[in-house]
């Protein structure tokens, strides 16, 4: 199979014309799963852009994202596949007298009654694709496994029908808040990502381009600002959404330089617990 | 040496520092290393982590092996010969010169040897308040060279050479030095928030720095000793075997990032023990009903949903001198714990024991809520050396008839009870009204039941003694606990 990139800047740079800005270390993961067709577990703290990264990178490709969001207790017939009973039943009535019952038993586990859900449709599918399951830790432990056989051989087995192997071999991404290990069989498969929270650069390039009209100023001082916030001890330390909302609201202000006042007036947007709103106000307004 | 050698040594190192490192990703690794050109250094490090490192915990142990096998690779990494600066260094310095209207006579060849340290300070103090990266390297590289007084072979490790390095640049009083700079070169006045922010940017700065003149001196101790010796002394342990006895400030903070989703992990892992239990009694009422449409055989025997066994959790724990540390860790998790179910109740004892459970309830900072129950509670009851048995004898009379079946109690603790009377029988009316009894204790197994230890008298009466030394034991106590 052609690869999708010639070397890790294309993916950075491509990745910056779709409005992801990718550190050297999220592009090397994302053309290391293209060359290796392996899987990519991307963790790290809320709010981080692990989502947006399938996103970017199936703008990137121009592959259809499939998303498969988890949640506790999906199973099989949600994740994979499952017999369209109601188009079965009425098979076998239709045809009651004609077909002899070998004929039917072989018709209706055919894949005209199948229907496929989204791990199987990544796969069946022509065009490429992205393949994107969301809060795999969502899912129970046993439910796992369900996973394994898709993201190592890129096939499913079927019982009635036998296996389907992917026609292409699709970019996977899962996503993981870390709210429980993940077993040893899963995170062996897959290439490990850690997004975490932007450097004060990337945060304010970040800032520049996803925010229309900013001023390099304000974005450089909105960093630096979330920066050191997030050097504070905190339930919860501002995320880079986080960051952007409170960009924007600063421009909705008509805020050009941010001081302590306006800072501890906002600070709301950034932070969402009371202590923590608290904590950084004295912080910000405490010279040392 | 051929990265393929390089990289066999590198995942035995792996291995040896605790990193769960398969076969297949070590194939994997392999692989990686064909399309990603060791040259590009980044590239080829994330690479590997990728497929090598599946815990952003260990994250920080590969980082540092990583350094020790490749840091001798790739051009601008190579060491320079001792006075003989590299082009960069000499570029960088004509610059200096003519900055200072003083061109002739040093320029070239001298390296640093021929500025004073009062010069080298100057520069460093220039490339830190510019923020200049090449050339806070280039000053990194020549501060060890002139300062560390690093010999081949001698048998020292490398935090001497970094003190020795740093005290020489004064980098204590360099923070302060660049604020003053600072304040005086901006036109007007910085608003308290811009200074702070300053701050923070500069103190970013040198620790920048702190971490090339901390690499330069590997880079060259790995030089000077090779990669696998380098490696053996520079293991250290994984976050979750860091002893909590013996922890470290830094240690202790990652330990407590680690907590909590260790506690979110406990508390999830009853959730769904509840929900997807075993079946609950016979619903005879219910069977009856259904009954009827069987003509009134009870054909289809209806259960009870098992009622949800809401775990109340008392925690017990000993916060004397003995096992401070531990006593800090154990305060954190109380802390963790007291978020994540409604009924913790937490009690600290030395030779008296007081409630502290609105310590934790009161304050969401755990910082403020350790502080407190480090002033406030009232734990001495004599002369504050640990006395389990009165602990528990007084525990046992003012919260004893508190313990139901629900309850679980967590006792934690070393006890070394000082050769006082041990009073177990109040363990043993615990564990007979309460639902489970654990005991959580640091010390290592060996230890135990030696010395004033009497542990084994203690355990006899719960339903288990536990080594918790670790976060690794701690959380297989809590994946058990159910």
């Amino acid at each position: 199979m052609k690869p999708r990139f010639n070397d890790v800047a294309t993916v950075r740079s491509g990745l910056k014309n779709v409005n992801y800005l990718a550190d050297d270390g999220i592009a090397g993961v994302v053309f290391l799963a293209d060359r290796l067709g392996k899987p990519v577990l991307i963790e790290g703290p809320a709010g981080t852009g692990k989502t947006q990264l399938a996103k970017s990178v199936a703008e990137l490709t121009g592959a259809r994202l499939i998303r498969l969001q988890c949640y506790e207790g999906l199973d099989e017939s949600k994740a994979l596949y499952e017999w369209n009973y109601k188009k079965q039943l009425l098979r076998i009535q239709a045809d009651k007298n004609s077909d002899s019952w070998s004929e039917i038993h072989d018709d209706i586990f055919s894949s005209e009654f199948l229907l496929a859900r989204p791990l199987l449709e990544a796969i069946t599918s022509e065009e490429p694709v992205v393949l994107l399951i969301d809060e795999v830790d969502r899912v129970e432990l046993e439910t796992e496994a369900l996973l394994l056989e898709i993201l190592s051989e890129y096939q499913v087995s079927i019982p009635e029908l036998g296996t389907i192997t992917a026609k292409q071999i699709p970019l996977v991404f899962l996503t993981s808040n870390n709210t429980r290990e993940l077993s040893e069989a899963l995170k062996r498969r897959c290439l490990y990502l850690h997004v975490d929270y932007p450097d004060l650069e990337r945060e304010k390039e970040i800032v520049l381009n996803k925010v229309p009209d900013i001023s390099e100023n304000l974005a450089d001082q909105i960093a630096r600002i979330v920066r050191s916030i997030r050097q504070l001890d905190l339930k919860k330390a501002p995320s880079v959404s986080e960051t952007l909302d409170w960009a924007r609201t600063l421009m909705l202000l008509g805020i050009e330089t941010i001081d302590a006042q306006e800072a501890k007036e906002t600070l709301h947007i950034l932070l969402k617990y009371q202590t923590d709103i608290a904590k950084a106000a004295k912080e910000l307004s405490v010279t040392k | 040496m051929p990265v393929l050698d390089l990289m066999s040594g590198f995942i035995v190192e792996l291995r040896n520092a605790g990193l769960p490192v398969s076969l297949t990703e070590n194939l994997d690794a392999m692989e990686a290393v064909k399309v990603i050109p060791i040259e590009d250094r980044d590239a080829f490090k994330y690479a590997l982590g990728a497929t090598l490192v599946k815990n952003n915990a260990h994250w920080k142990v590969f980082e540092t092996i990583f350094e020790v096998y490749f840091s001798l690779r790739g051009p601008e990494y190579a060491i320079t010969q001792d006075g003989q600066p590299d082009d960069f260094w000499r570029e960088m310095q004509e610059q200096m010169d003519q900055v200072k209207g003083q061109g002739e006579g040093k320029g070239s060849g001298g390296g640093m040897d021929s500025l004073t340290p009062e010069e080298i300070n100057a520069m460093l103090m220039r490339a830190l308040m510019s923020g200049d990266q090449a050339m806070m390297r280039a000053l990194a590289k020549q501060s060890v060279q002139r300062f560390a007084g690093m010999e081949p072979g001698r048998p020292v490790g490398g935090t001497y050479y970094l003190y020795r390095t740093l005290r020489n640049l004064d980098l204590e009083n360099m923070l302060q030095k660049l604020m003053d700079a600072n304040r005086e070169s901006s036109q007007q006045d910085l608003t308290s928030l811009e200074e702070r922010l300053e701050k923070d940017e500069f103190e970013s700065r040198i620790e920048q720095f702190k971490q090339e003149v901390e690499s330069e001196i590997r880079r060259r101790l790995v030089a000077d000793r090779g990669a696998e010796a380098m490696a053996k002394t520079l293991r250290k342990p994984l976050p979750e075997d860091v002893e909590f006895m013996h922890a470290s400030r830094d240690e202790m903070q990652s330990l407590k990032k680690a907590l909590y989703p260790l506690t979110r992990k406990l508390a999830a892992r009853l959730a769904r023990k509840r929900r997807h239990g075993r079946k609950g009694p016979l619903d005879f009422r219910n069977t009856v009903r259904h009954s009827l449409s069987y003509g009134g055989v009870p054909a289809d025997p209806k259960f009870r949903y098992p009622r949800p066994a809401k775990p109340e959790l008392m925690v017990v724990a000993d916060i004397s001198g003995s096992v401070a540390a531990f006593a800090r860790f154990t305060l954190m998790f109380v802390y963790a714990i007291q978020n994540q179910f409604s009924k913790v109740r937490s009690f600290v004892f030395i030779d008296g024991i007081d409630e502290v459970t609105k310590y934790f309830k009161s304050t969401e900072d755990i910082g403020e809520a350790i502080n407190r129950v480090n002033t406030e509670a009232d734990v001495v009851w004599v002369d504050g050396h640990s006395d389990y048995g009165h602990a528990f004898e007084v525990f046992w009379e003012r919260y004893g008839r508190d313990i139901n079946s629900k309850t679980t109690v967590l006792l934690l603790g070393d006890a070394r009870n000082n050769y006082h009377a041990a009073q177990s029988w109040v363990v043993k009316e615990i564990a007979k009204r309460a639902r489970h009894v654990y005991w959580l204790n640091p010390e290592p197994k060996s230890y135990w039941n030696t010395g004033d230890s009497i542990v084994g008298e203690y355990g006899a009466h719960t339903d288990g003694v536990f080594e918790c030394r670790n976060l690794r034991q701690l959380e297989g106590f809590v994946e058990n606990l159910t």
